[in-house]
């Protein structure tokens, strides 16, 4: 059942939010094992919740998702509930405040059901590096979900949830959302609050959903999104009624294909699914055009500059002193930093925070933080050049289908490759979505669909003609049924 | 150490703390004196997922300054991380400006004692948070740490290298002090650490172009330790050079109970603060309308008014500069000078002797004077009527700020009208004379001296209260025979 299905059965009165929630919690508790995809299942204050929705819905006082189920990855901080952001460093903590995401949800009414398992501090492609161990793909069990929202995809694809928050800083909501076959956006940078989502890369995080579909993702963001005071990067433009907005024709729509994105590290098949889905637009009235982005070649290597660089001061904060992992009989100030921050962080974050800090050292900024900027502009421009010849641009999310859990994470050079078609809309800060659009082999590829700032409501519109098309987002994985 | 041959050369950066009611990037209080981190929220505490929301009135009082000191106003400046670690910095960084500050290129006139005027160039003024405070007393074994003060706003003044004094410092010090209580910006108290400086300081050979290497002493939170600083610094260096040693660039602390400074840390040993452009915050756009607006709204500044008093009092430009020091000394001054219409030289005379005389004794500034402006006018009133001799008015003045009387009362009570009776005083003159012959004797015979002898007697007879011009008169015509 669709995120809307159930809003309208629980209105109806055809089921309670406390027997929906039961029968997720069952789920989770069945499947969340085999997938680990969650790192905290919250069944006592979910049944409270659904017991408050269940008043509401009986009291003709709910909104559109009153009772409706779903859950936070876990870098949302939710308050009095452990948020952990998959690291060691963080793995005592419970948030004193709701995130405004968090808060927000809350006040539609929602149930959130746990927190979703990701790399830790949201720094992978694979949701391998989380202090509580690799998520599985309910595709595959031996191959990875994607990252670093991997529990939340992986979760929305075995149907243990029916959407789930998540965070896109290289693609980290698209990627995950391709590898599993699920729906995924990341909206415009500044569409949704960042207040109390703890921070991996300042300028390039965005909050986002996965759901099943983009209709349920544009219920999701109805919710989410809106300025907010307290987060000064936060845009006050109003928040359009995007489910209202979906079902529009698409004949004429300008649909850019971007050269680049079909080069040699794309796996044939994968290619394939794209152009079949590509197809399907043109059958719709959607007008194809190639379009080139001369700069996204650099995408990658300008990404792995700033994230690093914005990741090192972010992750300062963890030392040990007033909350997080502290290491036991520290001899002095130099000792405690050291040993809080050595044991509290794994390899990945490590890698990130030297590689940061070293971008941003005297005599070394110029040649790597400022030209990373400078180029960062250009591929930004790129994109708005783009945008005044089309109204999307559309592509593959990924270079290839799931791989196998270990197969790159002795090798970070391969694996940052995996968000090569991802980075470039965090870069410009545009909102794109990413849809199921078939199958390599048994595993899932995705379609990407990147619109200018501000154009959610375009992007999940014309995701939503294509799923009204094709029934790859109701494919389920075996034995989640 | 010889003062014909070394120069010393002297910049300082000022922190002064603005007077807003909230911190500069939190709905804190800014407050001194609360007990250890009651105002520090989870924004000032670095808490996992909070950001930080500039404070308009810091930057409404930052572009006050600016234009108080006839500098730019940046329409763009930018926040920037500076990167260290430290248990009172809750984030690892600070929030400060680093290549585009808000305010560059003013200057002030600063005026010395011998009436002497220098300009001293400001470079820069930029916004910025403080950090919090580490503990020691009363923890042993341990350090506390208050974060009261982290996140309070403060405006760094940094001053271009062009004084050549310990007294030059002081007195752009001081002129610095006067503009920020002028403007209503900061408070000014430096036992709280409102106002406090760093002062680098360097010596070079006279009649040399290139700087000496300079030290940097930190945290300088009196007028008079920043002269004392400053010359003992001076004379270190210069005994070092003159013994063949070299400075090394360094950061030393001033120990106030020695007299002495001593090193901290070594260029070597200093942080590399990587600092970067903060991703958290926008750029601050100023318009030129809100400039404006603020520009319309200045008050009176000191060297507007000192020029004023100057010109129309009569006053020398020293002594306007000391009147002007502070708003309230300022007005004060002009009440009284109002008071006794047509002797603003008196006023002042009496402003700056009598009374900041008794207000030095007890260490209290103007607001707290026992004597208002309106009674001190009507003490030097009975002055200019000739009600009392000034030596009477002095006994008056410290009776009424003892009593808090007003001078009539005074005068009326303990019956200090003076005595202008020409008969009355040639009546006391009649009984000195015939009291005293063999004194009469030798005057007359040519010992002129002898005449303050009478004028002594006369008034110890009227308990000073013959009218001295009077008394004159008559002495020398009766004493002549």
């Amino acid at each position: 059942m669709s995120l809307a299905e159930l809003a309208a059965g629980l209105r109806e009165r055809r089921f309670s939010s406390v027997e929906l929630t039961e029968h997720y919690l069952a789920r989770i508790d069945a499947h969340g094992g085999t997938l680990n995809a969650f790192i905290t299942v919250a069944h006592d204050s979910a049944l409270r919740s659904a017991r408050a929705a269940d008043a509401e819905l009986a009291a003709g006082r709910a909104g559109r998702l009153t009772g409706v189920p779903f859950a936070h990855k876990d870098i949302f901080c939710t308050e009095g509930l452990r948020t952990t952001c998959g690291s060691r460093m963080l793995d005592q903590f419970v948030s004193p405040y709701d995130a405004t995401v968090v808060a927000k949800l809350k006040a539609a009414g929602t149930v959130l059901l746990g927190k979703t398992n990701m790399d830790e501090f949201a720094m992978g492609s694979s949701s391998e590096t989380s202090f509580y161990g690799a998520v599985k793909n309910p595709w595959n069990t031996q191959l990875v979900p994607g990252g670093s929202s991997g529990g939340s995809a992986a979760a929305v694809a075995a149907r243990l949830v029916p959407a789930a928050t998540a965070t896109d800083t290289g693609g980290s909501i698209r990627q995950p959302a391709a590898l599993c076959g699920v729906s995924g956006l990341k909206p415009t940078y500044g569409r949704v609050s960042r207040y109390g989502m703890i921070a991996f890369a300042s300028s390039l995080d965005q909050g986002g959903v996965i759901a099943a579909s983009a209709a349920d993702a544009a219920l999701m963001l109805c919710a989410m999104a809106g300025f907010d005071p307290r987060d000064s990067t936060s845009v006050d433009t109003p928040v359009p009624d995007y489910a209202a907005l979906l079902g529009r024709p698409i004949a004429g729509l300008r649909v850019g294909i971007v050269k680049e994105f079909f080069d040699a590290g794309l796996d044939r098949e994968n290619a394939r699914r794209v152009e079949e889905a590509l197809a399907v637009y043109t059958r719709l009235g959607a007008k194809l055009m190639e379009v080139s982005l001369p700069n996204l070649a650099l995408s990658v290597p300008t990404y792995y500059v700033v994230a690093p660089a914005e990741c090192s001061s972010n992750l300062a904060r963890y030392d040990g002193v007033r909350f997080g992992h502290r290491c036991s009989e520290p001899r002095d100030l130099q000792d405690l930093y050291r040993r809080s921050r050595g044991e509290g962080f794994g390899a990945e974050v490590k890698r990130r925070i030297m590689t940061g800090t070293y971008v941003l050292s005297a005599g070394y900024y110029d040649a790597y933080y400022l030209k990373a900027q400078q180029v960062r502009q250009l591929i930004a421009k790129d994109f708005r050049d783009a945008f005044v010849k089309v109204d999307m641009l559309m592509g593959p999310t990924t270079p290839t289908p799931a791989f196998a859990i270990g197969a790159k994470m002795g090798d970070p050079i391969t694996m940052y490759l995996n968000d090569i078609y991802t980075i470039g809309a965090n870069l410009a800060g545009l909102p794109a979505i990413s849809i199921p659009c078939g199958f390599v082999g048994a595993l899932p590829v995705g379609l990407q669909l990147v619109g200018p700032h501000f154009a959610e409501a375009a992007l999940l519109n014309a995701a939503h003609a294509y799923q009204r098309e094709s029934d790859w987002h109701r494919q389920m994985p075996q034995g989640f049924a | 150490m010889n003062g014909m041959e070394w120069e010393t050369v002297i910049g300082l950066e000022i922190h002064a703390q603005l007077s807003t009611r909230s911190k500069i990037f939190s709905g804190s209080a800014s407050s001194y004196g609360a007990r250890p981190n009651v105002h520090a929220n989870l924004v000032d505490l670095g808490y996992p997922g909070v950001l930080p929301v500039l404070n308009g009135a810091a930057v409404r009082m930052a572009v006050k300054l600016g234009l108080a000191i006839d500098a730019r106003i940046a329409r763009t400046s930018v926040f920037a991380r500076k990167n260290y670690f430290y248990p009172d910095l809750p984030k690892g960084y600070q929030i400060s400006q680093y290549e585009l500050p808000i305010v560059a290129g003013g200057a002030l006139e600063i005026i010395l004692e011998d009436g002497s005027r220098k300009r001293i160039g400001i470079t820069r003024a930029h916004l910025e948070e403080d950090a919090g405070k580490s503990l020691h007393e009363g923890l042993p074994g341990v350090t506390g740490i208050d974060l009261n003060r982290a996140g309070t706003p403060l405006i760094e003044i940094v001053s271009e290298p062009q004084m050549r004094s310990a007294k030059e410092a002081v007195a752009y010090m001081k002129k610095v002090h006067t503009l920020v209580r002028y403007l209503e910006i900061c408070d000014g108290n430096m036992q709280e650490g409102s106002f406090r400086c760093d002062a680098n300081v360097s010596v070079r050979r006279r009649g040399e172009e290139a700087f000496g290497t300079r030290a940097e002493i930190k945290n300088l939170n009196s007028f008079r330790y920043v002269e004392k600083a400053i010359l003992y610094e001076v004379s270190r260096q210069v005994e070092l050079l003159e013994s063949g040693g070299r400075v090394v660039q360094e950061t030393r602390l001033y120990d106030a109970d020695k007299g002495e400074t001593r090193s901290m840390r070594t260029k070597e040993e200093a942080n590399d603060y990587r600092y970067f452009p903060d991703p958290d915050l926008l750029p601050v756009e100023l318009t030129d309308e809100f400039i404006d607006e603020i520009r319309r709204a200045l008050p009176e500044l000191p060297d507007e008014k000192a020029q004023r008093f100057a010109r129309d009092y009569g006053l020398s430009a020293y002594d306007a500069l000391v009147l002007t020091a502070s708003r309230e000394l300022a007005a004060y001054y002009e009440e009284v000078a109002r008071g006794v219409a047509g002797e603003p030289k008196l006023a002042a005379n009496w402003v700056m002797g009598e009374l900041a005389a008794s207000m030095n004794k007890e260490g209290i500034d103007i607001e707290k004077s026992p004597i208002s402006s309106s009674a001190l006018a009507g003490l030097l009133l009975r002055i200019t009527d000739q009600t009392i001799s000034g030596k009477i008015a002095k006994e008056v003045f410290e009776a009424m700020w003892a009593t808090g009387n007003t001078a009539d009362a005074i005068i009326q009570e303990k019956g200090l009208r003076q005595i202008t009776d020409t008969a009355a005083i040639e009546r006391v003159i009649d009984e000195v004379m015939a009291k005293n012959p063999a004194q009469l004797a030798e005057y007359r015979s040519g010992k002129d001296k002898l005449f303050g002898f009478f004028v002594g007697q006369v008034m110890k007879a009227t308990g000073g209260k013959a009218n001295p011009a009077e008394l004159n008169k008559l002495l020398k015509a009766k004493l002549a025979g």
